[in-house]
């Protein structure tokens, strides 16, 4: 007996040896591990990773951002500020220079006040892709510089969004509303246009496929890709992969032209629980069946040794 | 014509006409192991009962799997996983089974080659196992391709560019195997088709095989000893149980294998369950795209050590080197020189073979995942891939000079 | 020693089978007709561009369906759908003898099945002396409206399922 312990111990210990070193070990040194920043936006990865010309104007960016931020913002006032936003973030927007402007009826609770004050005051640096917006080429939003340039302006209108558009929100327009006008989601049955409808004729079916495809190739003409289908996304990339990606695009994939998306950390929850709902639906099921077959393993394993024992007792 | 009586039981009447009892007694009554071995040996059970689930898990993934390279992918991971009830356990089982079952051919392998289970008169064993193995190899690299992801993709890609043989430049027969420039359709069919029936039957022959040599050598034991076992079976019939050095396949030695396989079976279900990730590879989780690689690729773990071998030397060489690399194992019971039967602790120098060996295949594997790139972990694998062929080398010599015991 | 050899067997044994049914259960389970197979199994027709004695024949769960609007000298019967002032004939389009789809003869006003010569009036019932053993089978339906629901239960099928008029 004490012998075929020692042997199992051998046999383990190369077991678990094999598996640190083809699973642990091996991931530790194909990706870089990567620490969010707890979903605070203060820019200091930005200022950190940019080059050297850019430094000076992207902590300058950023200070503004915090000086506006300590500012006491008046909803009222900012009801009429956001007004100059509607104008665009409404319901059944048609895409506009590469992206559908998304609908902001739960801004307040998917997204971050700095990062939401970052937004207003520079969209290509707040969403940390100013990189691809050089020469005369402009962000899609880059109008608002111009039509909301002062500060109590812009802290009013942020208050007025985590005040009236911060209700509650289900994780499917959580990604609905942040994700779902780039990355479609077949899974979840929707492409870049939202939700896909169902067809009683195949002519009115292959007349919205092209309506997507035109949304596609519009994406793709400012994305330069289409960025993926996110259906399961969640088994794809790590958790942790996934958080601090979306937290800040450029740290896992330097100059990629996703943006910085600003979610809170309610945004952030709602988000993950959606994409693991489409990408790893089996999770609650296999919670909850994985005791009940372990413990039948454990009686059976039992029950097989005092019947082994039963039978070996009187040969040795 | 043989005489048929009336039979007063349904035994009796199958036993007429099939010889029930003389097949009960041959298969297990009076299949005699000897009595003193350990758990290792409980691992060709274990083998069984693990491809006994492969098959059963396989039956339920293959009534919804679809072999087209436009709905493979969703088949696997959206119908099985989401629509089809157990759909997801099927698939979970069948992926740790696939992983788990090279874990235990690795074990049962080192164990032969431990005890020196595979000589005078277990030739057919080993190399029926090894048959075994590659056929393994061969079913688990065909499934692979199935789900149809990135690293089915890839994995395609890279193994059937081996057979171009390097500077031979054989690419006629790479598209022949692929059916394609590239793997496409004819690819995917193909080998679901391979993964399905051909090599599952090629796999139930060679177990029907392997355990028929088995039959007339006797498993070995822990000690090597050889003994008459018709003596020893005379004594354990007349009841002299504790005297005797054999104990019948059942149920005596089936409960002690049952027991064995009980412990398997919670680790098996808690990876099932908990621990998945290392069988089902997350790039797996994007769609093949022939129009970009994955940032790392490599092969499953089971593979790895082979894969290094192949990795550090310019490409002819790697492939002559992998190609023995994938056969070497075949040759053990004729480069073994030595005329003992016996664990390897008692046979001088190729008792450090043995560990030499073991520690070389795990290091080769570690390094079989590490980015190339990488030279320390380069050299590590180059030196370990050396090493490898340095023992096959050195093991008939070390054997023939080794004492009889 | 036999005895407790024999129980500590069987109680393997018996446990062992405890967990054979739990994976029978997840086979079954796996057979089961898909989610979107169920979900699929409601089929909407619009009534009001039905025209009299003109056959519509729709599909639903993979079957044909027979919707006919009756003319006013057609029989009344049991059987009939009424919506307002208007009757209906609507069935399963498959001959109850062995499972072929019969022809509306609009001048003769009755089903005829090419198979095996079976014959059906405008409700839907058998004709005497043929081979088909009752008449067409009627689908669950609901009506709301003027649209039709196949696959719900309204009252009005139920009420022919009660009285024995459907299966």
């Amino acid at each position: 007996m004490n012998k075929e312990l020692k042997i199992f111990a051998v046999v383990a210990a190369f077991t678990i040896a094999l598996y640190w070193g083809v699973e642990p070990f091996a991931h530790s040194q194909m990706h870089a591990h990567v620490d969010g920043n707890g979903l605070v936006y203060d820019g200091k990865a930005d200022i950190a990773y940019t080059s050297k010309d850019k430094v000076k104007a992207k902590k300058a960016f950023w200070a503004d951002v915090k000086t506006i931020a300590a500012l006491k913002g008046d909803v009222t006032a900012g009801e009429a500020g956001f007004a100059t936003c509607t104008g665009c973030h409404m319901d059944g927007a048609a895409n506009m220079g590469g992206v559908t402007p998304p609908i902001l009826d739960h801004a307040g609770a998917l997204y971050d006040k700095n990062y939401l004050i970052a937004l207003i005051k520079d969209p290509a640096m707040a969403m940390n892709t100013d990189h691809k917006f050089t020469g005369t080429r402009t962000h899609p939003m880059g109008s608002i510089k111009a039509m909301m340039t002062d500060n109590q302006q812009i802290a009013d209108v942020v208050a007025y969004i985590k005040a009236k558009k911060a209700g509650e929100v289900t994780p499917k327009e959580a990604y609905v509303e942040s994700c779902g006008r780039c990355h479609a989601n077949r899974y979840g049955n929707s492409t870049q246009l939202g939700e896909t409808p169902k067809f009683k004729y195949k002519k009115d079916e292959l007349a919205y496929q092209i309506k997507v495809l035109e949304e596609q190739d519009l994406i793709k003409a400012y994305m330069g890709k289409i960025p993926p289908d996110l259906s399961i996304i969640y088994r794809a990339r790590s958790h942790h992969f996934l958080e601090t990606f979306i937290e800040n695009p450029q740290s896992q994939l330097h100059g990629t032209a996703m943006p910085r998306v600003g979610l809170s950390e309610n945004g952030m929850h709602k988000v993950m629980a959606y994409l693991e709902e489409t990408g790893d639906p089996s999770k609650p099921a296999r919670d909850a069946l994985g005791p009940w077959v372990l413990l039948f393993f454990v009686i059976f394993t039992i029950l097989a040794y005092l019947w082994k024992n039963s039978l070996w007792r009187d040969l040795h | 014509m043989a005489k048929f009586e009336k039979a007063s039981s349904i035994g009796e009447w199958l036993d007429q006409r099939i010889a029930v009892e003389t097949l009960k007694k041959v298969m297990q009554t009076e299949y005699w192991i000897p009595k003193d071995i350990n758990f290792l040996w409980a691992m060709g059970m274990v083998l069984a009962a693990t491809f006994g689930i492969l098959i059963v898990s396989g039956i339920f993934l293959l009534m919804y799997y679809q072999p087209h390279v436009d709905h493979a992918f969703d088949s696997v991971n959206y119908l099985i996983m989401t629509e089809v009830g157990y759909g997801w356990l099927w698939r979970h089982i069948h992926g740790v089974g696939a992983s788990l079952v090279f874990l235990i051919i690795y074990i049962h392998m080192f164990t032969g080659i431990y005890y020196g289970s595979y000589k005078r008169g277990r030739e057919l064993i080993w190399i029926s196992g090894m048959l075994l193995f590659v056929l393994f190899s061969a079913e688990a690299f065909s499934g692979y391709m199935l789900p149809w992801g990135q690293m089915s993709y890839w994995a395609g890609m890279v193994i059937t560019n081996l057979f171009s043989g390097g500077s031979l430049e054989a690419y006629g027969l790479v598209e022949w195997i692929r059916g394609d420039y590239v793997p496409a359709q004819a690819f995917l069919t193909r080998f679901f088709m391979l993964h399905v029936f051909l090599m599952p039957l090629m796999i139930i022959g060679a177990i029907v095989f392997h355990f028929g040599t088995l039959r007339i050598p006797h498993v070995n034991n822990q000690e090597g000893e050889d003994f008459d076992y018709a003596e020893a079976a005379e004594l354990y019939k007349a009841g002299k149980v504790k005297e005797s050095k054999v104990i019948p396949f059942s149920p005596v030695f089936l409960s002690k294998d049952v027991f064995v396989m009980g412990v398997y079976f919670v680790l098996f279900f808690y990876l099932v369950f908990y621990n998945f990730s290392f069988a089902m590879d997350p790039v797996n989780f994007d769609p093949a795209n022939g129009l970009s690689t994955p940032a790392h690729i490599y092969p499953e773990w089971y593979f790895l050590w082979s894969y290094e071998i192949l990795r550090p030397f310019s490409k002819d060489i790697g492939l002559i080197l992998f190609a023995i690399s994938q056969v070497i194992f075949f040759t053990l019971p004729f480069l073994d020189r030595s005329p003992n039967v016996a664990p390897a602790s008692r046979r001088g120098l190729f008792k450090y073979w043995f560990w030499i060996l073991l520690v070389d295949c795990l290091i080769l594997t570690f390094m079989g995942k590490l980015p190339p790139t990488d030279p320390t972990f380069a050299s590590i694998g180059l030196v370990s891939a050396v090493i490898f062929f340095a023992l096959w080398i050195a093991l008939p010599i070390i054997t023939k000079l080794e004492k009889k015991l | 020693m036999s005895s407790r050899r024999d129980f500590m067997g069987m109680a393997l044994g018996g446990f062992t089978a405890l967990g054979g049914i739990g994976a029978l259960y997840a086979m079954k389970k796996s057979w089961d007709p898909l989610p979107s197979v169920k979900a699929a199994g409601f089929t909407k027709i619009d009534l009001s561009s039905m025209v009299e004695n003109k056959l519509a024949v729709e599909k639903w769960r993979g079957k044909p369906i027979f919707i006919l609007k009756k003319t006013a000298d057609m029989k009344k019967d049991d059987r009939d759908l009424i919506v307002g002032s208007d009757r209906y004939h609507l069935s399963i389009g498959l001959c109850t003898h062995l499972g072929c789809i019969p022809a509306y003869k609009p001048d003769d006003k009755k089903f005829l099945c090419a198979c095996h010569g079976g014959e059906f009036d405008t409700a839907g019932n058998n004709l005497p002396g043929l081979p088909p053993p009752s008449p067409l089978e009627i689908p669950p339906f609901k009506l709301e409206g003027t649209t039709l629901v196949l696959g719900e239960t309204g009252p009005e099928y139920q009420k022919m399922f009660d009285a024995g008029i459907t299966v």
